[in-house]
């Protein structure tokens, strides 16, 4: 099979023989070898265990047990997942220093329960505050699609293996955007889940208020598989709802009848540039919607989403501050060292803020059962790149590109982000659903990516291989 | 203000024992007038007394 092989076409091919584990891994392990050097996705490579893992499934098929929805199909994971034997980095130089995990991240786990094939850990901005992609310690994660430009991050290898065709799924997090930025960036569908809906368990935090994991793939259908074998209520993760699993697989090919979408206005027009725009007024013209919502007060919402990631982000690693300053990287300590010194009333209101805005959103989802706004302001910027121009305006790039996500994630709701292949660069739109909706969000993914309205574009360097 | 965020700097990193070198002010500074600016506009939301915190948040 070749790299840009769908997981639902391996898994296939693996239970019914057409294929075995071990040849998907051991191709899977080549590409890596062969591509990784020029996108810098990767920080550790989980040869054996994937082999092992691997051979355990051909010994189960060929003893006629039956295999997952998953069964052969490789995966990464951003470096703040713990991976048993290797230390979390958290895209960090201090936790290089940290013993090995002892045991796997609670999604790895439930991955491999149905066949996945862990690969290896992937490079991400350093303790997940970040949008770049860009890591000091381990060098910038790469956009396949143009090795000069960013990935978009925090879960930047995420976005480089899985557009580069080294793995069809890889898992990130995603605090402010950190999936749905990279995959806007890399022309990639990213699911981040309902608040709540996936355990966190066993992964190095960053604002345990707004801290979100999910799958990023080359397909909406990809997405569910990975989705389906992840949920389910995990008591290791306080904040892991105790909710049946509601399996989205079986919805997708429901199509758009019945639901009212509708465009994030206001907020979501302003500093976009003209790529942006056009990816939503493309996907709203397929879908048939000129219907325009406000979300009331989505710029406050941003800011207090920023105020609470810069608090909590500081209380987290204040210890660190205090003793190990000169190992962070100096972009990432100087944001930290300021959240230290905000005012814990300004966190509050925030916080309170944050259940009104909920309540004022929750009354548009009584109207519309999807809104659609851009992911990123941008397609992907060049690597280094410090300013970026809104609205006539220069701006820090950094915080900047989070500003159409922030929003979103700051209550909690599920959104997929796809990816509308615009020349020469990608860029995303989020479909953005009610609380627990991900069924919605999909179901509108899966008829756009079947009416090839979205699709993830293959790199031109790699695009017959 | 500017300077008064200079000397509310020095201030609380004495405070919170945070040591900081003084090429790194700069920029904790532009940090700090930004999230001050953006904890401000939230703040001047006037939310009743009895508003709740969503410090355990459920979507």
């Amino acid at each position: 099979m070749n790299a840009w092989a769908t997981s639902g076409e391996i898994a296939q091919a693996v239970r019914g023989g057409q294929a075995s584990a071990v040849a998907i891994a051991e191709a899977a392990l080549a590409r890596i070898a062969e591509r990784d050097g020029r996108i810098n996705a990767f920080t550790a490579v989980t040869r054996e265990r994937a082999l092992a893992k691997a051979q355990a499934l051909d010994a189960a098929r060929a003893r006629g047990e039956p295999l997952g929805a998953l069964a052969g199909v490789p995966f990464a994971v951003k470096n703040l997942f713990d991976v048993a034997g290797l230390a979390t980095l958290a895209g960090s130089k201090i936790n290089r220093e940290h013993a090995p995990a002892t045991a796997d991240a609670t999604l790895i786990a439930r991955l491999e329960a149905a066949g996945a094939v862990l690969v290896g850990a992937l490079n991400m901005g350093e303790y997940a505050y970040d949008f770049t992609g860009e890591n000091v310690h381990d060098g910038p994660s790469r956009n396949p699609h143009d090795t000069s430009r960013m990935t978009g991050g925090s879960s930047g290898g995420c976005g480089g293996a899985v557009a580069g065709g080294l793995v069809p799924i890889a898992l990130g997090s995603d605090t402010n955007g950190s999936i749905r930025v990279p995959a806007s960036l890399c022309g990639l569908f990213g699911l981040k889940p309902t608040y709540g809906r996936l355990s966190r368990a066993r992964t190095f935090p960053f604002v345990a208020s707004l801290d979100h994991l999910g799958p990023l793939a080359r397909s909406t259908r990809d997405l569910a598989l990975a989705y389906d074998a992840m949920q389910g209520h995990d008591a290791d993760d306080p904040v892991c709802a105790r909710r049946s699993i509601e399996p989205a697989l079986p919805c997708l090919a429901r199509g758009t009848a019945g639901l009212r979408i509708a465009v994030a206005g206001g907020y979501f027009k302003r500093g976009a540039f003209a790529q942006a725009l056009q990816a939503v007024d493309r996907i709203a013209k397929a879908l048939d919607t000129t219907h325009v919502v406000e979300l009331p007060e989505a710029a406050r919402a941003r800011a207090a989403a920023y105020v609470i990631t810069a608090t909590e982000g500081a209380a987290l690693h204040l210890d660190r501050l205090r003793t190990r300053a000169d190992d962070f990287d100096p972009t990432v300590r100087d944001r930290l060292l300021a959240g230290a010194m905000l005012p814990a009333s300004l966190a509050v209101q925030a916080h309170k803020f944050r259940r009104w805005y909920r309540d004022q959103v929750a009354k548009i989802f009584d109207r519309v059962d999807a809104i659609l706004a851009p992911a990123t302001p941008c397609t992907a910027p060049e690597l280094g790149q410090k300013m970026l121009v809104l609205d006539g305006v220069a701006m820090p790039l950094r915080p900047n590109i989070g500003l159409y996500t922030q929003p979103i994630s700051f209550i909690g709701l599920p959104v997929v982000a796809v990816p509308v292949p615009l020349g020469p660069l990608p860029i995303g739109v989020q479909i953005i659903a009610a609380p627990w909706r991900e069924d919605v969000a999909l179901r509108i993914a899966q008829a756009l990516e079947t009416a090839a309205v979205v699709q993830a574009p293959r790199p031109q360097q790699w695009k017959d291989a | 203000m500017d300077q008064s965020l200079d000397q509310y700097i020095e201030l609380a990193a004495k405070a919170l024992d945070l040591p900081i070198e003084p090429d790194w002010l700069p920029a904790i500074k532009a940090n700090l007038e930004v999230t001050l600016r953006l904890g401000k506009e939230v703040a001047s939301l006037a939310l009743p007394d009895a508003a709740e915190p969503a410090c355990v948040f459920e979507a």
